[in-house]
């Protein structure tokens, strides 16, 4: 067998796991840990079989924690990095992801999510684990979700989650769910110079000049990997620019204050978001993952019927794209908002919304996904209200 | 006027003292140990980096003057699995706690001894959790005092060196804080050996664990470790159990050969892909020719 090409370039008929796999290969992903998990593990396998072709690691750790540990170590090794899990993986990664954060390494890690709480429904579909991406390891900070709606947009996406990752230096989170990873559909991969891929700020200067965590002006400071001499210090623990741990109130501030703001200041560029008929609609519908691919049907039906009808699908979930919702609440009289869990990104929906607007939930705890006429006739509803 | 400049001040960030550790403690032993072995050894120093977890031994990563990750409790183990992984010209070591590496990581210390992932462990044993305040831990003899024993220790305690030896390390030792000279020999041939190497540093905690259990101040237990030590090289290390007050069996427990993590690895793969592995492998056998 020869070596593979790491970007595979033509028309494919993938599953969405298997788009992601080659996505982050095309993204320059050369190290993956994980452990086995439905619906998540066909990310492992088709990188067990590729990464080998193209000189990359695939190691299959003892558990969850082990798999991000070693991730965040492959990243600080110079290598771009991921893993993949669902639910319940996913709640295992949680410190690690706040030692990601803290220490600003890049690296990407995929959940696709079924139903739970707990190990619930490894099978079928949820979207429970919105605001887990979130909130869900201590402390402040601000991460960056994706929400993918296709098997091509697993692919584009994971691309994205990899970019965005090395550009702002944290982990990067693709919230998919179990019908997106499993749906088996046309997935186009692009010529690899077609692809824009980018890689984290190096630091070039002498060693004595080094301050890894002294930001530039866009607050993320250049990195360095271990072994370039550098002789970095890198701790979870609250530190100063020189990485060294400190218990100054001014030196936490500074700190939490950067990381959270890079984002924050940030949030334009990585927001993105699609929109159909909300230039002329009453009512938006707003849903990400496969929830807006059943919400786009619904809006199909109601503009049928002659209601005036948008759909908004997030892309980016995290940061939440605060602007565009206060701005839609000016001039809808509703916002509609199906999604997979008993209400999450709907608490956003109606915060930004701050009585502007109504926002109405149309919300299922997982295991199936909605049928767009539910949704319809909750549409109705509020045009007879 | 120039400061005086301590012998080891290029391996140590001076600009991090004064230390955490208590008066008697004896990590900052291990770690100058560590440091004098890595000195003498002469593998480049830019390429040797320390993984720790948390705990008072944790935070020799960030006293020595190398590339140091100091990552969450128990995790130090995976996290240097990466590393090494992604860049295997690394040489790299975990310096942590009893805690850490056999408590909290305790299931990654026998997955990567069983892989023989090229790493060496070193683990200081205290007996407690310093950090805390003294807590019991995974190594606290039988009938010890602790904060959560008030009673007294009812949980058989973890043999170190026979659990990575059973779990597939190739190089396991023990000494004491005591034994500087033999600790430094340790170390070096640890660092040199190819795949999953473990020592085992026995430590007094006088803060946590001797003051509490009434065995005097950290000298003490220094006495303790001259006078009970036994050096059995080559001893069964199932046989090396500690015991409150008992003898302490030290000394080279296991030192074999055992293709590497990597090895298989890229043997396996040779089958099916020609290059990188074939080549690698190619270059590994032609090299052991030349040695032998």
């Amino acid at each position: 067998m020869k070596r593979g090409p790491a970007v595979l370039t033509g028309v494919h008929f993938f599953n969405g796991d298997v788009a992601c796999a080659e996505g982050a290969l095309a993204a320059g992903c050369r190290f993956f840990a994980g452990y086995p998990i439905t619906p998540a593990t066909e990310i492992a396998e088709r990188m067990a079989e590729r990464l080998p072709e193209i000189g990359g690691t695939f190691i299959q750790m003892e558990d969850e924690i082990a798999s991000l540990s070693a991730v965040l170590g492959a990243s600080w090794a110079g290598v771009k990095a991921m893993t993949a899990t669902s639910g319940p993986g996913f709640s295992l990664m949680m410190e690690n992801l706040g030692f990601g954060y803290m220490t600003e390494t890049p690296c990407v890690i995929v959940n696709v999510q079924r139903g739970g709480p707990s190990t619930g429904l490894p099978t079928l579909v949820g979207q429970g684990d919105m605001m887990q991406a979130r909130w869900g390891s201590h402390g402040d900070y601000e991460t960056i979700v994706l929400a993918p709606s296709s098997a091509q947009e697993m692919f584009d996406l994971t691309i994205a989650a990899f970019n965005l990752s090395e550009k702002y230096r944290l982990p990067v989170l693709l919230l998919s769910d179990a019908v997106i990873g499993h749906i088996t559909e046309r997935v186009v991969i692009p010529a690899e110079e077609e692809i824009p891929i980018v890689n984290r700020k190096k630091f070039a200067g002498p060693r004595e000049a080094y301050l890894p965590y002294l930001p530039d002006e866009d607050l993320v400071p250049p990195m360095v990997a271990a072994g370039e001499g550098y002789r970095v210090y890198i701790t979870g623990l609250t530190h100063d620019e020189r990485g060294y741990p400190s218990t100054s109130p001014e030196v936490q501030e500074r700190l939490v204050r950067r990381l959270v703001e890079k984002i924050r200041r940030n949030a334009r560029d990585i927001i993105r978001m699609e929109e159909r008929g909300v230039e002329d609609a009453e009512v938006v519908l707003v849903a990400y993952g496969i929830s807006a691919r059943v919400a786009y049907r619904a809006m199909e039906l109601a503009r049928a019927a002659g209601r005036r009808v948008g759909w908004l699908r997030l892309i980016t979930v995290w940061p939440f794209p605060e602007e565009r919702i206060r701005d839609l609440a000016t001039r809808v009289r509703a916002f509609i908002v199906p999604e997979l869990n008993l209400g999450q990104i709907v608490r956003e929906v109606e915060r930004c919304a701050a009585g502007r607007a109504r926002t109405i939930p149309v919300l299922r705890p997982g295991g199936a996904v909605h049928d767009p006429r539910e949704i319809l006739a909750i549409i109705e509803e509020t045009f007879h209200d | 006027m120039t400061e005086a400049q301590h012998p080891l001040d290029h391996l140590l960030r001076a600009d991090r003292l004064p230390h955490i550790w208590c008066p008697g403690c004896g990590i900052g032993i291990a770690m100058r140990c560590l440091v004098l072995a890595l000195e003498e050894l002469g593998r480049p120093l830019d390429r040797v980096v320390v993984v720790s977890g948390i705990g008072c031994s944790a935070r020799v990563a960030g006293y020595v003057r190398l590339d140091g990750f100091h990552t969450t409790h128990g995790r130090a183990i995976p996290f240097a699995t990466g590393l090494k992984l992604a860049n295997p010209d690394l040489t790299v070591i975990v310096f942590s706690g009893d805690g850490d590496l056999a408590a909290i990581g305790g299931n990654h210390l026998i997955h990567a001894a069983r892989r023989n992932l090229d790493l060496t462990v070193i683990c200081v044993n205290n007996f407690i959790y310093g950090m805390t305040g003294g807590q019991f831990g995974p190594t606290t003899p039988l009938a010890a005092r602790s904060t959560t024993t008030p009673y007294g220790n009812f949980e058989p305690p973890f043999n170190l060196p026979a659990l990575v030896a059973a779990s597939g390390a190739v190089y396991v030792a023990r000494w004491t804080v005591f034994h500087v000279r033999r600790l430094i020999a340790a170390f070096q041939e640890a660092i040199a050996k190819k795949g999953f190497s473990f020592v085992e540093v026995l430590s007094p905690c006088p803060t946590g664990y001797l003051r509490r259990n009434k065995l005097g101040e950290a000298l003490e237990m220094m006495r303790y470790f001259k006078a009970q030590s036994e050096i059995r090289h080559g001893a069964d290390p199932a046989e090396a159990g500690i015991e409150m007050g008992g003898k302490l069996i030290l000394g080279k427990f296991v030192d074999i050969e055992r293709p590497t993590y990597q090895e298989r690895m890229r043997k396996q793969l040779a089958m099916f892909f020609i290059e990188p592995y074939a080549e690698k492998v190619r270059e590994e056998i032609e090299a052991e020719e030349v040695e032998s």
